[in-house]
């Protein structure tokens, strides 16, 4: 990974997670609760926030035993770290609103497969030291939690009609169903990809033309 | 104690809420093996050996903590035992059949990190099934996933020979097949209630 040498600023490392390596749209991480627990943008925001809880803590963990973990075990190691970050979210959850619990269901448990957070601690904080991979941990899992709001947001809005819970669109709109039933996640994200391929097109588009024109 | 019959159980986690298109589990193979009808096939025989297996062990290990009464040891364990059942499982292929692990070869190791098979062993632990019924809701669960990624690999081979828009070409395409998909198993509700 050539963006991840020790030379990049403290910034550029917070904001790779947030742009230029977004965890869902750029590198497709951890689609299952992307997908699954989008239907509202509340629900999108809770799943997203514990993600990045447990992204942060057990980046900052595992950087920290770098050199304690053996190179054979360190999959076992890191995956026993994030499994118990995870249990405590989920009895943090469970404390603060059983029925945000419910909604989440499983899927807070199955954070612990979320290959994002396996993904950076086996690479980015298993050689960093714990600044930067608390720092990497932030940009991700920002990264993360805007990308399930952006997904949770349409979904609701076209869904529903409304915004975290307020109404947005007023009551002659029909909310379109599908939205919030399960096809609606795969729409939801595919809509979000045609949106990034088409604009990477126009851009390439401007250049190859500019390219044309410069030598004439 | 779940009274479910074996028979609506089965249907259920195959079809009316097939892991893949109706809880979103295991997406990434879903996504990423399933360029040949072939390799999603065969992908989709490990994830349900796995898921088997997998779920006689998830069985012990619920009435052993409900035993001891450590609830919070649940998903520590769960993990623990996924991991090490894919390495069993990996080795015992290996010995008994050398031919089979060449196909399976790379997609035994990624099975750890699919949720589908944590997901079930959770899923069937708060349903409270027996021990036959656990099983038949893993069995059923396999199916599934299997039919998913054998259905979406055999609509991405045909695509391909036929002409599709610059911007849809990739994930974007795969993902709207996934949601029309997704929309035909929703036919499926209600049955085996």
């Amino acid at each position: 990974m050539s963006q991840e040498q020790p030379t990049t600023s403290a910034q550029d490392e917070f904001l790779k997670g947030i742009w230029k390596q977004n965890p869902v749209f750029v590198q497709a991480l951890g689609m299952c609760p992307v997908l699954a627990v989008t239907n509202t943008a509340g629900n999108a925001l809770a799943m997203g926030l514990a993600t990045a809880f447990v992204l942060l803590m057990s980046n900052i963990v595992v950087s920290s035993l770098r050199s304690f973990i053996p190179r054979q075990a360190r999959i076992v190691t890191f995956i026993m770290i994030i499994a118990t970050f995870v249990t405590i979210v989920d009895y943090l959850i469970q404390a603060i609103s059983l029925e945000l619990q419910r909604a989440l269901g499983a899927f807070i448990s199955l954070i612990v497969v979320n290959c994002l957070i396996l993904g950076r601690a086996e690479a980015f904080a298993s050689k960093n030291g714990v600044g930067r991979s608390a720092l990497d941990a932030l940009g991700m899992g920002a990264g993360f939690v805007i990308a399930l709001l952006c997904l949770g947001g349409v979904r609701e809005i076209l869904g529903a009609g409304s915004l975290f819970g307020m109404a947005l669109l007023g009551d002659r709109f029909q909310p379109w169903l599908v939205m919030s039933l399960p096809p609606g996640g795969f729409f939801a994200l595919a809509g979000w990809l045609l949106l990034f391929n088409w604009r990477a097109q126009v851009r390439a588009g401007k250049e190859t033309a500019q390219a044309q024109e410069a030598p004439s | 104690m779940n009274t479910d019959s074996l028979g609506p159980i089965f249907l259920n986690a195959c079809l009316v809420n097939n892991f893949v298109l109706a809880y979103f589990l295991g997406i990434c193979p879903f996504l990423g093996v399933t360029g040949r009808v072939g390799s999603a096939v065969r992908m989709g025989g490990a994830v349900t050996f796995v898921m088997a297996v997998n779920s006689i062990c998830a069985c012990g290990i619920q009435a052993l903590l409900t035993f001891i009464d450590a609830p919070y040891l649940k998903l520590i364990s769960f993990i623990a035992v996924i991991a090490s059942t894919v390495q069993v499982v990996e080795m015992f292929i290996r010995r008994v059949s050398p031919a089979l692990f060449r196909t399976l070869g790379i997609f035994l190791p990624l099975i750890t990190t699919n949720c589908a098979i944590l997901g079930e062993a959770l899923f069937q632990t708060n349903k409270g099934y027996s021990f036959t019924q656990s099983l038949v809701y893993a069995l059923g669960a396999g199916a599934g996933f299997t039919l998913a990624l054998a259905l979406m690999a055999g609509l991405r081979e045909k695509l391909e020979l036929s002409r599709t828009p610059e911007a849809v070409k990739g994930a974007a395409l795969t993902m709207i097949l996934a949601g029309l998909l997704s929309i035909c198993f929703m036919g499926f509700a209600g049955i085996g209630n």
